[in-house]
Order: C-alpha cells, then sequence, then structure tokens
C-alpha cells in the first residue's frame, strides 16, 4: 500500500469538526487575568499625558502597563531592514507619540475581560495631533516624519539593475510606457484572530499558549526585546485558526500580556484580539505603486526589457517588511522569458497598520505587475491575451532567470491550453462579440502565476547584509516511544495545512504501516517538540522542506531499527522487512516466521537493556534530522543566486461581465489550473487552491483597507470590509497538470500561497471588458464603486502611450 | 453592573442554572461559564459566524445576544451533535469532503449546516450557499462545504428511506 498521492482523510478533522480543538483563545480558567489594550485614535499624535489613576482604582484591576513603564524593560523590537531602520524604536507600547490609528498605548490586566476593558475606557490619554501621511510618494517626500531619529521615512532603496537595459531599449520595436499601476492593500484576515495566553513566573521562565505561525523565527525576535534567554521562553501553539502569514507576527502585541503576567506576580494573563483591533492593527498584506514603467518589445511582441519604479507602503513600522523589498524577485521575470530588467525599489513609512508577510507575499504583488504589462502590451499591440502569453511563456526547464534564480520544472502553454479547453475559450470568443453587439461588457481574461516555495534566507543579506539569516531548515524528530508507538514532531505550527496527515502519509510508506498508527504531535512547542531557528508555515514550503525533514528522520530510524531487529534475530539488515504483523508493526527477516515487534525493540532500548550489546550504543530508537535545501548565499553586491527552490506555478482564465447599471463586475464562468509537482495528498492540494483562489476573488471584488486623508481606517469591521461569503463565491472548474521538481526528494513543489492568481486574471478579463472604452486597468481593486469611478473617468490616454519604429533591416 | 440576574439554559439537553452579569454574551456564558469552547468567536458585528448556535432550533449568532435573554431556552452547539458516539451526518460529511481546514469556522458552519438539513430535507445549491451565509470561512473557498452539506442531506435521506423500509419510520 502507498499512501503518499491518496486523498487520505486527515487526521486533524476527528477533534475538529467534534469543537474539540484547542485554538489560543480556548484556554480558561477562573484565576487567569484578562488584558485589554487601549489603543490610539488618531493615525499621528503626540501624546502629552497618561492618567490611568481611575483604571489602576476599580476593583478587580491587577495592573496597567503604559510606554514609560515598559520603555525601561523592553528592548526595541529589531527591524530587518538596513539603516535607517535601527534608529526606529518599535516597543510594544506607544511612548512619546502614535504613527497608526489602532497602535498600543496602554494595557490593562483584570480579573474579567469586561472589567479590563471598563478600565481602560477610564484611561485618560491626551492627545496633540500631528499631520498624518497616508500616501507612499507624499511621504517620501519627507515633509511629514514617522520617526524622527530615522530622519526620513524611506527604509530602503536600491537598483535591481540585470541584462542590458539601455541595448535593449534601443532596439526595440515598440516602446509601451505604463505611468502609474497600484497595488493595494488588503489582508486574508483569518476568522480566528490573534490571542495568547502568557505566564511569566517568578522563576523567569516565560511560558505562552499563542496562534503564532513563524513560532521558530519569532522567538529569536521576541526573547531579546523581553530582555530575555531563548532558553527561558518556551512557545506553544495547538490548533490555529488560519494564519495566510499574518499571525507571523502577533508576538510584538504578545509581549503585553507577558509583561502584565510579569507585573502581576506571574498570574497567567490572557490577550484576545478583537475584530477590530486585528483590522486595525494586526497586519496588512503590502500595498505597492508601479511608476514610470516602460516595456521593451521586438516587433512580434515578445518583451524583451522593462523598467520600472516600485515603491512599497510599509505602514508605520518596517519590522520584517523589509524583506518584501527583496522577495519578489523570487519571481522577476515572473513566467516570461524576459532578460533585461531595471527595477528601482523604494520602500517607506505611512501612518497607516504595518504590514506583514500575507499569502502570496511580495511575489504577488510582481507578479500582478508583470501580467497587467504583458496584457497592456497586447491590448496596446493588438496581439490576442493567449497568443502574447505563448509568445513570452520560458519553455525550458531548469531556467536561470536574470538574477540566478533556478525554476525548477513547468509547462505553461500546456496549463493555458488546459484551462482554454475547460473554460471553452472559442465559445466564450463567440460569445463576447456578441455581448459586444448587445453593448454588454464582457472580458475574458488570462492570469499566468508562480508560487516559489522553500526560500533561501540569504536573500535577507541582499537587502541587508548585516542580517545573520540564510538558507531553510526544518527539523523532525521521530521516535518509538515507551509503548513503541511512532510519534514524529515537526516545528511547523500549521493552521489548516493538514501536516499531521501528510507526515503519517509519507511515515507509513517508510515504515510500511497504516496511517493510523502514526502519531503527529500537533502545533509547536518549543519545550516539547523538533524545530529550528527556521520552523514555521510559511513561503509555500512543507510539501518539501516539511516532508524532507520527515523522509530524512524516517531513514535514520529504519537504519536503526535495522540495526536492532538485525542483533536480536541474528539475521543481516538486507534480510529485514518493515510491515505490520500479528503483535502490530514489526520487522521480519523475509521468508521467515521470525520478527521482533516495535513495542519489544523499545522495551529493549528504553527499559530492558541488558540484552543489548555495545554495538548497539548508538541505537536509541529516537532520532532527529533537519533538512537543508542546497542553498548558497547570494552574491549581495550583483543581488544574484538562487532565492527559492521550487516553483509551482498557476493558470486561470475567467470571463467577467461588467453589470452595466450596478458596475459590479460578475463572473461568469472560471477555470483554474495548478501544477505543484508530485501531490502528496490530492484532497489536500486542490483545499488550498480553491482558498487562495478564494482569497484572490475576495481581494478584487470586495476587500480593501481604505483610509482616509488623515489616517482613519474606514474598514475597521468585518461588515465593512466585508470578507467574500459564499454568496460571492462562484463556481470554479479546477484542473491540474504534473511537472516533478528535481530539486525535491519526492518531487513535490510547495504551494498553498496561490500566486493571487486571481488578482491577475481578474484584472485582464476586466481590462478585456473595458478596453474599447478607453479605460486601462492599473488596480487590483475591482469593486463595484471603484469600476463606476473608472467608468465615469476614461484613462487610457493619461496612462498608456506607444512608440513603434522600424528596426534593423528586416 | 454586578447585580448578576439568575437564569436557567439548557445547552445541549442538559439544564444549566448560574448567576451572570447582564451583559454577560451568550457565547462567553457558553465558552467560559460551561467550557464548552467548540463555539468560536470571530467578530464583534455578526459577520462571521463562528459563533452559531441553535436557540431553539433556530440558528443564531451567539456574540449578538446577551445570556440573560437565552433563560428559559435551549441552546445546541457542536458537542450537542455527536450522539451515542456516532457522528452527525454533516460531521461525517464535514471530513469527508475535506469542508474545513483550520477548523475554526467548521462549528458555526455546521450548526447552521444543521438547521437546514432539519427544516429542509432536499436542499438545493442555492438554498445550501443561503443557509451558510452568515458563515465566513477563510480557508475552503467554500465549494467543498456546499458538497459536503448535499451529500449529508443525501445521506440522511437515504439513512430515513432504509428506516421507512425497514417499517421503523422515524
Amino acid at each position: 500500500m502507498t499512501w503518499v498521492g491518496k486523498s487520505l482523510q486527515r487526521k486533524e478533522d476527528g477533534r475538529l469538526i467534534r469543537g474539540q480543538g484547542l485554538f489560543a483563545d480556548d484556554e480558561h480558567s477562573d484565576s487567569m487575568l484578562h488584558l485589554y489594550i487601549l489603543r490610539s485614535p488618531y493615525a499621528h499624535a503626540r501624546i502629552a499625558s497618561i492618567d490611568v489613576s481611575a483604571a489602576q482604582a476599580l476593583p478587580g484591576v491587577a495592573c496597567v502597563l503604559t510606554g514609560s513603564d515598559i520603555k525601561e524593560q523592553c528592548v526595541p523590537y529589531m527591524q530587518l531592514g538596513p539603516a535607517p531602520c535601527d534608529k526606529i524604536v518599535d516597543l510594544p507600547l506607544a511612548t512619546d507619540k502614535v504613527i497608526f490609528q489602532g497602535e498600543p498605548v496602554a494595557a490593562v490586566a483584570a480579573d474579567s475581560a469586561a472589567i479590563a476593558m471598563d478600565a481602560g475606557l477610564l484611561i485618560e490619554v491626551e492627545y496633540e495631533m500631528l499631520d498624518a501621511v497616508v500616501d507612499p510618494e507624499e511621504a517620501l517626500e519627507d515633509k511629514i516624519l514617522l520617526h524622527e531619529a530615522a530622519a526620513t521615512n524611506r527604509t530602503y532603496h536600491d537598483v535591481f539593475e540585470y541584462g542590458e537595459v539601455d541595448k535593449a531599449f534601443s532596439d526595440a520595436a515598440h516602446v509601451v510606457k505604463i505611468n502609474r499601476l497600484h497595488f493595494h492593500r488588503f489582508a486574508s484576515t483569518p476568522v480566528e484572530n490573534n490571542a495568547c495566553t502568557a505566564e511569566w513566573n517568578q522563576r523567569g521562565d516565560l511560558d505562552f499558549l499563542c496562534n503564532n505561525s513563524f513560532a521558530g523565527f519569532s522567538m529569536q525576535l521576541l526573547a531579546p526585546s523581553l530582555r530575555l534567554p531563548v532558553e527561558k521562553l518556551r512557545i506553544r501553539s495547538y490548533d490555529i485558526g488560519g494564519s495566510f502569514g499574518v499571525k507571523i507576527w502577533n508576538y510584538v502585541y504578545m509581549a503585553l500580556a507577558a509583561l502584565a503576567s510579569r507585573k502581576c506576580g506571574g498570574r497567567k494573563v490572557k490577550w484576545s484580539e478583537t475584530r477590530t483591533e486585528h483590522l486595525q492593527g494586526s497586519g496588512h498584506g503590502n500595498e505597492r505603486t508601479f511608476l514610470d514603467t516602460e516595456v521593451a518589445l521586438d516587433k512580434d511582441g515578445v518583451i524583451t526589457a522593462i523598467k520600472s519604479r516600485h515603491i512599497d507602503d510599509c505602514g508605520a513600522y518596517p519590522r520584517y517588511e523589509p524583506l518584501g523589498c527583496i522577495i519578489w524577485a523570487q519571481v522577476l521575470p515572473a513566467t516570461y522569458g524576459v532578460r533585461n530588467f531595471r527595477i528601482d525599489f523604494t520602500q517607506t513609512v505611512t501612518n497607516k497598520c504595518p504590514v506583514v508577510p500575507n499569502r502570496g507575499y511580495s511575489r504577488m504583488q510582481h507578479l500582478w505587475f508583470m501580467e497587467r504589462i504583458v496584457d497592456i502590451c497586447a491590448h496596446e499591440l493588438a496581439i490576442p491575451a493567449d497568443e502574447m502569453r505563448l509568445k513570452n511563456y520560458i519553455r525550458e526547464f531548469p531556467y536561470e532567470t536574470p538574477n540566478g534564480c533556478i525554476y525548477d520544472s513547468g509547462n505553461y502553454p500546456a496549463m493555458l491550453e488546459k484551462a482554454k479547453q475547460m473554460i471553452d475559450w472559442d465559445g466564450w470568443k463567440q460569445k463576447q462579440i456578441e455581448a459586444r453587439e448587445q453593448g454588454r461588457l464582457l472580458g475574458i481574461g488570462i492570469g499566468t502565476t508562480l508560487d516559489s516555495g522553500t526560500n533561501n534566507f540569504g536573500q535577507a543579506q541582499i537587502m541587508n547584509p548585516n542580517l545573520p539569516f540564510s538558507g531553510n531548515s526544518e527539523v523532525c524528530i521521530i521516535c518509538l516511544d515507551l509503548d513503541g508507538s511512532v510519534v514524529v514532531s515537526l516545528g511547523t505550527g500549521p493552521s489548516g495545512q493538514g501536516h499531521e496527515t501528510t507526515t503519517s502519509q509519507v511515515v507509513a510508506d517508510e515504515l510500511n504501516i497504516d496511517p493510523s498508527m502514526i502519531t503527529v504531535r500537533t502545533g509547536f512547542d518549543s519545550a516539547w517538540n523538533a524545530f529550528s531557528g527556521h520552523s514555521g508555515t510559511y513561503a509555500s514550503q512543507f510539501a518539501v522542506s516539511g516532508l524532507s525533514a520527515v523522509y530524512g528522520a524516517c531513514q535514520k530510524l529504519k537504519a536503526q531499527m535495522r540495526q536492532l531487529a538485525g542483533f536480536m534475530l541474528k539475521a543481516d539488515a538486507a534480510e529485514l522487512e518493515f510491515g505490520v504483523g500479528e503483535e502490530g508493526p514489526q520487522l521480519s527477516v523475509k521468508g521467515t516466521d521470525k520478527s521482533i515487534n516495535y513495542w519489544f525493540m523499545s522495551n529493549l532500548v528504553n527499559s530492558n537493556n541488558a540484552l543489548l550489546d555495545d554495538s548497539l550504543a548508538d541505537v536509541t530508537l529516537n532520532v532527529r534530522h533537519v533538512y537543508r535545501p542546497p542553498f548558497e548565499v547570494p552574491d549581495t553586491e550583483k543581488k544574484f543566486g538562487n532565492l527559492t527552490l521550487t516553483y509551482a506555478a498557476q493558470l486561470h482564465i475567467a470571463v467577467v461581465e461588467i453589470d452595466t447599471d450596478t458596475c459590479r463586475p460578475n463572473i461568469l464562468a472560471y477555470a483554474a489550473i495548478d501544477d505543484c509537482g508530485k501531490v502528496i495528498n490530492p484532497q489536500i492540494v486542490n483545499g488550498q487552491v480553491a482558498g487562495g483562489t478564494a482569497h484572490g476573488i475576495g481581494a478584487v471584488l470586495m476587500e480593501s483597507f481604505d483610509y482616509d486623508e488623515v489616517g482613519n481606517l474606514l474598514t475597521a469591521t468585518f461588515s465593512d470590509y466585508c470578507p467574500l461569503t459564499v454568496m460571492n463565491m462562484p463556481d470554479v472548474q479546477y484542473g491540474s497538470i504534473e511537472t516533478p521538481s528535481p530539486f525535491s526528494y519526492n518531487g513535490a513543489k510547495g504551494m498553498g500561497e496561490g500566486g493571487g492568481a486571481p488578482l491577475h486574471t481578474l484584472s485582464a478579463a476586466i481590462q478585456d471588458a473595458l478596453y474599447a472604452e478607453g479605460i486601462i486597468v492599473t488596480d487590483s481593486h475591482h469593486s463595484a464603486p471603484r469600476v463606476f469611478e473608472r467608468l465615469r473617468a476614461p484613462n487610457r490616454e493619461a496612462t498608456v502611450s506607444v512608440e513603434s519604429r522600424r528596426v534593423g533591416a528586416q | 453592573m454586578n447585580d448578576r440576574i439568575l437564569i436557567t439554559v439548557t445547552v445541549n439537553g442538559a439544564p444549566h442554572e448560574r448567576e451572570v452579569e447582564p451583559r454577560l454574551l451568550l457565547v462567553q456564558f457558553i465558552r467560559e461559564e460551561l467550557g464548552l469552547t467548540g463555539t468560536h468567536i470571530g467578530c464583534d458585528t455578526s459577520y462571521c459566524g463562528a459563533c452559531t448556535v441553535l436557540l431553539n432550533d433556530l440558528p443564531i449568532k451567539s456574540c449578538t445576544m446577551l445570556a440573560v435573554q437565552a433563560d428559559g431556552y435551549e441552546v445546541r452547539t457542536v458537542e450537542g451533535l455527536e450522539k451515542d458516539g456516532k457522528l452527525h451526518a454533516v460531521q461525517d460529511a464535514f471530513s469527508e469532503h475535506h469542508a474545513l481546514q483550520c477548523g475554526y469556522c467548521t462549528p458555526g458552519m455546521l450548526m447552521s449546516a444543521c438547521h437546514l438539513l432539519e427544516t429542509n430535507a432536499r436542499p438545493t445549491d442555492l438554498e445550501i450557499r443561503k443557509s451558510i451565509q452568515g458563515n465566513l470561512c477563510r480557508c475552503t473557498g467554500y465549494s467543498n462545504i456546499i458538497k459536503a452539506i448535499a451529500s449529508a442531506a443525501d445521506k440522511i435521506q437515504e439513512v430515513s428511506g432504509q428506516e421507512v423500509a425497514g417499517g421503523n419510520p422515524v
């Protein structure tokens, strides 16, 4: 029986469908304290005074924290960016001023959540309003400074240049200029908010039960800020109610629960974020503006060079986000064979919520940009959308990009063909002609995207050479427990991706036993489970980094089991086979009735070891394996190197009709083709594809973090932000192709983020519907009000220009 | 604020008598007073439906109702779906069709689905969609949830058909 490749029903489901999951907010005891965080109503203001006396006097209040209390106790959080990011003071509470709406100003711990909130509302904060800056280009003028010590709002700038850009432009048959494109601000908003309980006891040990999704990394940033050795910090998670990257950065607030616990003599303190707190102050996906883009093409419509200026708006604190200034380069040419690039990349702070890695992180923004370019050029040069892609797709693999990334495998033309067949491309083309004759606005759009997985942290050094991160790793510990049961632990801390199930599939195949015979521990636990400094669920990598760690650990365990069984059964290792006998999982000697079961093997090592001799001294039946992908530190000067191990791809086609009365884009048909190499569990992979598709559709049609000019978030409840519901989700036809990765042991490619395919696809379909109206699609958000505005003010002439000339002697 | 009110709420068949603050939400009563943490909280504007329970057989958002308003009512939560060690058909169907990933929205989804199946034995695709329009899921993209509910409806029909055929009407 082979389990890998099968849709094994998930092991996680048993507890979750019974309501027996353990989420961070589920921990409850009558003796615990509850934390309320008082947050700034203003985007930019000086804190003139804080009076906590009334709050402190309220019966049931255990302690109150303000910025001045914690300034002494905390070291500002590390900002990953280069200078001047080192001048930025980022503490769990604002000290002298607030720089975004929702920034924590004070915190109260009390006997109940209700008392804590009552007390919080008794805190009197006197603010002196300051002008806010919410527009990234305006922020770069430095007229309003967020971090005075940094003396600028610009947190990163560099130029990424590859190939011969100027030559390509002078040789070009066509140059298409697009003056401005904008990728909007949204986030995946998991249904579970951030939450934790913290207990900082008087021996100095700090224990968190939380829902952080990148704990191996986060603990390295959290512990120093609390002036604590990592060894004193225990981070645990169990079930996590969705993260999509957003929960990577919640430790910034977890610190407040810890500080309150210590101040209250080590009592357990629980913090549960409200939805408005989550939307205002947790983390948004990054927003990017693309200016002065120029595209060189040859006479056939093949793109030869691109130059552009990109501005990333990271919100109030850069934190992790400067990584977004390099991570896009994993997919520099997208799925296209362009060799010449000059990208001028700048990041700025603004008085908005800080930005965090959100599903499709940084690559999605760049892939959308590339798809808009390809799509706009196709329209401007009157090349059919499918032909334009086929002229430009990369076709040979492995493919080295201009900046040294290696695309492992793929077949984009085959995906396009499959999607066209699935959606009935020719049929819709005909219907489109008829619709246009009737004055209807119907468009068909293609989006090709990449989901680069298992990142090389060495790319961080391109952005900041001082960062002590490179490579990647995941860890697995597998053992036969005292009773012989097979127990596996990992550092990934998943949030719905089914790691317990797919891990069991791999182990079951390796040991030739049933997946039900394997226990995979739930969640992350720095005191109890395996982990490394890279451990977490992020960057579309579990099928590669996680399962490679599992596979490697299985090989080590099997070698020890063969050694032990060979000794006891007096047989050569080659004669032994793994399987299940009458007394459970066992090793047996081929062709005989001699066998030894797992219980006895464990018994021999753990409780009955006088039977063993010295040749078995290293047999522990408890092994740890670290998977380390074959990465090198990139050339930081040339910004060149392999930044990611695998490249899953997605190709979507959508048919959209804009309702001419309401301006709402309606999706009439949608096809999605996925290629993530060898599939471990088809049902889980399809679930990830469908979920990523829903996020993209939601972002296009419904979801946007809109700020007014003074920095108020206008979409600060779910009723305003309107995440995609079942009533807005169209029927999607799914298909797949399989190009195995040559770089993973199992041929799998990491997947799950999805590369934001619907953003590219629906933007292209809406472009197709509106091009004849003189409209260029320059934004990634297309709610009905936005389409209405666009229809009222056609922008083509002001947005795009094309210079065509005869080149060479043709 | 501290004038507690005595209420009796029957939850999953068992009556619970408690003195509660008037401002205590029903969801807090269920989670914190009774320790039934299967019912979740995801927002504060009744948009997400993670807190959906059945109140006298009707689905409600328990974050938008006070515990004192439930005095004398019967509440059903996800913990009450399994009977005598046997899962409800909709629970089985959710697992079989991969209608959950993180599982956080699942209890609310299951309760909304349960109400649908108790009132509409053969729901259409649109009726299924409408039954969970107040339940947000961020993981699945919904299509597997729709399939699971449809499949549970078929399963319940099949079982009740067999029981009728066997002379044992429900």
